[in-house]
């Protein structure tokens, strides 16, 4: 085995925490959805064994493998990216101040924001 | 050249990993992220499919449209309330899927001979296993334990989490005398494969066969290690096998030399760990003590520690009624939502109630425990669900100050997140654990169905104390009541 490969991991699972620590509270399920979608990256080994190699053993092991890993990063991301959908800041004022702002300035989208 | 494209190839979509988990960051820039990460998958999978000989199209098309079917068909039905079983499930399925590309490694040599003979001619050169050295066999061993025990732990967790296991910590006399026989049938079964190495080629026997154990012996011990932890742990377990997933891919990629395996395993490996660690800050434990702990149950744990003595104390209850004047009249309420809140599905009765308060002036904030619900920042997801703006939802650490000048904290669901035992009882099995500190309130009702102990088994003295007044019944039907009282009084 290649000392580089062992290099590689080591450098990213230093990237890894460093970009994940600043993920907030909030993002943490759709955090845990993401990254486990990503770790289905398995699909290209799976692809591997289940593609290239002929024999029967190691082809239907990948065919299982690969079916799994394709059910863990399609509905992964699938299902991470339903969940931060319905996060929205704040666009619903209350309905009575929404009307206020709207007929006195005439610029509903700034004044619903603000 | 094609050896360059494809490694290429999976350097953009590891850069593509990593600059969609920075996005995630902020909740305005996370689903752009998300999709990023999507199009980095996309792209290893295609120059995969385009630069790796493919001998067997049809089965690969069929297990990439099966498998996008089963995912996409689980991720459009899933409720909001059941997404930590969901990821529980992903992630098994990601283990198992790394154990199994290790496994076909093998079967890979060990049909080696035969295969070599018959279809030398046909085959690309690279695409025939050299000798197996005891390495290889090793990197192929861990890849195989690993997954099979994100596997297997990760279906035990998703029973527990779904409720087809019982939640309370199963544990009998002689389990971790068990857990350490199989430990060491791991490692012996570890031994026997590499040792079988060296008879190559004629690898068929020892090797195999201790594959065949190992693969038994590890899905045992990912029985082993989940069953004894309690549904409230559940976030940290969760958490950890998430981490465990990435490892698997990892050592996958060790096994296959494949950078991207390795990259986006160690991602997810990392981030998993520092998700375990802030889960188990939140909780005031110990890794080791959340693992074999077999804390946090039902009835059973309460023993730990010594019962709360509730003789002499009275409840004082109150009415949907008199909770919606309490709260019309507050200037500031915190809602403290819970596990119980989920269970019912009430988030959106909430929004519509705090969507009310706001209305009359009130101003409404959402006080989140991290380990509030049964993952990280579940909670937050099912408000989200509910159309509750981010910015109304407040870590325990920013809104903790705000309790006391608050005039009502209206808990919905929550117990041991909120328990004052926590801070004040050195004798109590969740003494030290940070908690919401909602007693500092001037008014306290709290939204519970019976007076049963919360997940921890532990009695909450919030409870009983003299500015709380509790609310009993189905969540979404007291919120419901509370929110029909609240337009009586408007109109």
């Amino acid at each position: 085995m290649d000392i580089a490969l062992i290099v590689v991991f080591v450098l990213a699972a230093f990237v890894g925490m460093e970009v994940i620590s600043k993920v907030p509270a909030t993002l943490h399920t759709p955090l845990m959805s993401g990254s486990n979608a990503i770790s289905g990256i398995t699909i290209v080994g799976a692809l591997v064994v289940a593609g290239m190699v002929g024999t029967p053993w190691a082809k239907w092991l990948g065919f299982i493998a690969l079916v799994m890993a394709t059910i863990n990063v399609v509905g992964g991301f699938l299902v991470t990216d339903r969940m931060l959908q319905m996060f929205k800041k704040k666009d619903r004022k209350p309905l009575k101040a929404k009307q206020e702002t709207v007929t006195t300035n005439g610029a509903p989208r700034e004044a619903v924001k603000a | 050249m094609k050896e360059t494209l494809i490694t290429l190839a999976y350097l953009v979509a590891a850069s593509l990993f990593i600059i969609g988990l920075k996005r995630l960051s902020s909740p305005m820039t996370a689903r752009a992220g998300n999709q990023l990460a999507a199009v980095g998958m996309l792209l290893a999978v295609v120059a995969t499919l385009f630069l790796e000989p493919i001998l067997s199209p049809i089965e690969m098309v069929t297990g990439l449209v099966l498998g996008g079917a089963v995912g996409a068909w689980l991720a459009k039905q899933v409720e909001m309330t059941g997404m930590p079983e969901l990821v529980a499930a992903f992630n098994g399925f990601g283990g198992a899927a790394s154990a199994l590309v290790a496994a076909a490694e093998v079967a890979r040599y060990a049909e080696f001979e035969s295969f070599a003979l018959a279809s030398a001619q046909v085959m690309p050169v690279e695409a025939i296993a050299g000798p197996l050295s005891a390495v290889s066999a090793f990197t192929i061993a861990l890849s195989v334990l690993i997954g099979a025990v994100t596997f297997s732990g990760s279906f035990v967790a998703f029973g527990k989490l779904s409720g087809r296991i019982s939640g309370n910590p199963i544990s009998f006399p002689g389990l971790r005398l068990i857990s350490i026989v199989v430990g060491l049938g791991v490692i012996t079964a570890t031994v026997i494969i590499v040792a079988g190495t060296a008879d190559f080629p004629v690898i068929e026997a020892p090797v195999v066969w201790g594959l065949v154990l190992l693969s038994a012996l590890a899905l045992v011990l990912g029985i082993l290690l989940v069953v004894p932890i309690g549904g409230a742990d559940m976030p940290v377990v969760v958490a950890l096998l998430n981490s465990y997933s990435g490892l698997a891919a990892a050592a996958a990629g060790f096994v296959l030399s494949n950078y991207a395996l390795i990259v986006s395993g160690a991602l997810v490996g990392a981030s998993g760990l520092i998700l375990t660690r802030i889960m188990c800050d939140a909780m005031n434990r110990s890794l080791a003590n959340v693992l074999l702990g077999g804390f946090g149950g039902g009835d059973g744990a309460a023993g730990a520690g010594p019962a709360m003595s509730t003789e002499g104390l009275s409840v004082r209850e109150t009415t949907a009624d008199d909770a919606a004047i309490l709260m019309s009249y507050a200037q500031k309420v915190i809602i403290v939502p819970g596990y119980g809140l989920a269970v019912a599905q009430a988030q959106h009765q909430v929004r519509e109630m705090a969507d009310i308060l706001q209305q009359e002036g009130v101003e409404v904030k959402y006080a989140i425990h991290p380990v509030a619900g049964r993952m990280p920042g579940h909670m937050n997801v099912l408000l989200a669900e509910a159309n509750v703006p981010y910015d109304q939802l407040y870590d325990m650490d920013d809104v903790n100050a705000d309790f006391e000048t608050a005039d009502v904290a209206l808990v919905v669901g929550a117990n041991d997140v909120v328990n004052p035992a926590a801070r004040s009882d050195p004798g109590s099995p969740i003494y030290g654990m940070p908690i919401l500190n909602v007693d500092k309130a001037q008014n306290v009702i709290v939204l519970k169905r019976s007076m049963r102990p919360g997940y921890a088994g532990v009695e909450n003295a919030l409870f009983y104390g003299d500015s709380t007044q509790m609310l009993f019944g189905d969540a979404k039907d007291s919120i419901g009541e509370v929110i029909t009282e609240l337009k009586a009084l408007k109109s």
